[in-house]
């Protein structure tokens, strides 16, 4: 299971990568794709729509089961990653690199991880 | 406590994801995930345990005239080693359970019913049993296998001589040897595709697994688990006890009329369903036009009005888009109707179509 250093996680399996312009990225973690399986549908926020921290903000499906992605901040949605809308199955090919929104405005920070401490908590999920 | 089938050690060998169902622990998927496994079926074969369904026989004088009352099909014309798929009801039309009854010889049947409801349905027919006939559960002492896939007849046709192999759909012979192993090989299953059931003695299931799947190697076999079976009979159309149909839903509701013959004298149900007449509901298949994926209970509307509910549904791997089966109201069942599902806090535009969504080697409502 990949962590990256180069952003911070939420325990319910979002990332986040704060960039220097005070906008973020938000995805969900390998550990999170590889659960859920083949990914087939994915909804996502509108832009401008604004996300409360802890509340679902997006729905990632597979053939079995859906999952609520959670905003780790709060924020304004500035974009949205449009290519998932027809191509879900991308998340679980390149999950960091599949940002599901990217947020601007941001107003508060929930409880984020750093790599070493996610990594601990997907091992006791594991176990 | 979940119990385990006898290829229970396969599936950890295997690395499948053991969830319960049924009352047995069986795998969900195993590590490439139900997509692929999907796929195999469709384009290759695949390899299923379906020993947690249960097997009764019933034997006797009078075992025909048995069948004919407890259940809705008509045997009465079967030859030995064929197959006929049929409802059981209770009094009120509602179904016990759909099961398959193959006629293993003169005034000798076996009889293959859901897991859920082995009990119940053993119960009901011991319950409902006259005359000179026996009911018995004898599906602890088998094991159960299904090789499903356009390359399933080619795999079969390693490990066995031609006189065993079923040469029509719905067809099965009895005292085989696969493997060397003695069985059952059946041309049924629930996927759509083609291939057979293979049936064994429960000690011996292990050993056909392993040599089912070593002789479809070349072929590309894999292990299918639960979640494949289920998105594989969706496609097919094909019903499945506890969505499409339970207790409170007759055959007609489930369409399912040709399995259930009327011009037979009596059958348990039959007065019920006849003074029902039309059916109110009827199963009709969905696909999404607009966004989203539909699953199981949720509410159909046609103009905002409710018109039924959907029984099963999910993104359907072969035919690439998501699917449903509902029960709506029989006036509201044209094909190319457009209704609206409730998905959670939206609602999905779905298109009534025709069924099977999928017939062997093609998408049809594409």
């Amino acid at each position: 299971m990949t962590i990256l250093n180069d952003r911070l996680y939420a325990k319910s399996h979002e990332w986040i990568k704060f960039e220097d312009d005070g906008t973020a990225a938000i995805g969900i973690s390998d550990f999170a794709q590889h659960a859920m399986g083949g990914i087939v549908f994915v909804e996502l926020p509108e832009i401008g729509d604004l996300l409360e921290i802890g509340k679902g903000f997006a729905e990632v499906e597979s053939v079995k089961s859906v999952a609520d992605i959670y905003a780790p901040v709060g924020g304004m949605v500035r974009e949205i990653n449009e290519e998932l809308l027809d191509s879900p199955e991308l998340i679980n090919k390149d999950p960091y690199g599949m940002w599901l929104v990217k947020l601007e405005a941001i107003t508060e920070k929930g409880e984020l991880l750093e790599a070493a401490v996610y990594e601990q908590v997907i091992e006791t999920e594991e176990h | 406590m979940e119990r385990k089938t006898p290829l229970y050690d396969k599936h950890i060998q295997h690395h499948g994801n053991m969830v319960p169902f049924a009352g047995y622990l069986l795998p969900e998927q195993y590590e490439q995930g139900v997509i692929e496994e999907h796929m195999a079926v469709r384009t290759k074969a695949g390899l299923f345990d379906v020993s947690h369904m249960g097997e009764v026989t019933c034997q006797g004088k009078d075992a025909l005239k048995n069948l004919n009352q407890i259940m809705t099909n008509d045997f009465t014309d079967m030859v030995v080693g064929q197959a006929r798929y049929t409802p059981m009801c209770h009094e009120n039309g509602g179904m016990v359970d759909d099961l398959i009854v193959y006629k293993r010889g003169e005034d000798d049947y076996y009889i293959v019913v859901n897991a859920a409801n082995k009990d119940k349905d053993f119960n009901w027919m011991v319950a409902h049993q006259f005359g000179a006939a026996e009911f018995k559960d004898i599906s602890e002492s088998v094991a159960q296998l299904a090789i499903q896939g356009p390359l399933a007849p080619a795999i079969l046709a390693k490990l066995t001589a031609d006189q065993y192999i079923p040469q029509k759909y719905y067809h099965a012979v009895f005292d085989c040897l696969v493997a060397g192993i003695p069985c059952i090989v059946s041309w049924t299953g629930y996927t759509g595709e083609n291939g057979y059931e293979i049936f064994t003695a429960a000690e011996d299931g292990p050993k056909m697994w392993d040599a089912l799947l070593e002789a479809g190697q070349p072929e590309g076999l894999i292990p299918c688990g639960l979640a494949a079976r289920d998105t594989l009979r969706l496609e097919a159309a094909m019903p499945l006890y506890g969505h499409e149909m339970d207790d409170t839903v007759d055959p007609l509701e489930a369409s399912l009329s040709f399995a259930v013959k009327m011009t037979k004298e009596d059958f348990i149900g039959k007065k019920a369903i006849m003074e029902k007449g039309d059916p109110a509901i009827k199963r009709v298949g969905l696909k999404v036009v607009g966004r989203g994926i539909i699953r199981e209970q949720q509410r159909v509307l046609l103009d905002g009005v409710e018109v039924g509910h959907t029984t099963s549904g999910t993104h359907c791997p072969y035919l690439g888009y998501p699917i449903a089966m509902a029960l709506l109201d029989s006036s509201c069942t044209q094909i190319g109707t457009k209704v609206e599902v409730e998905v959670r806090n939206k609602k999905v535009v779905a298109e009534i179509v025709a069924l099977p969504f999928y017939k062997k080697g093609q998408a049809l409502t594409v």
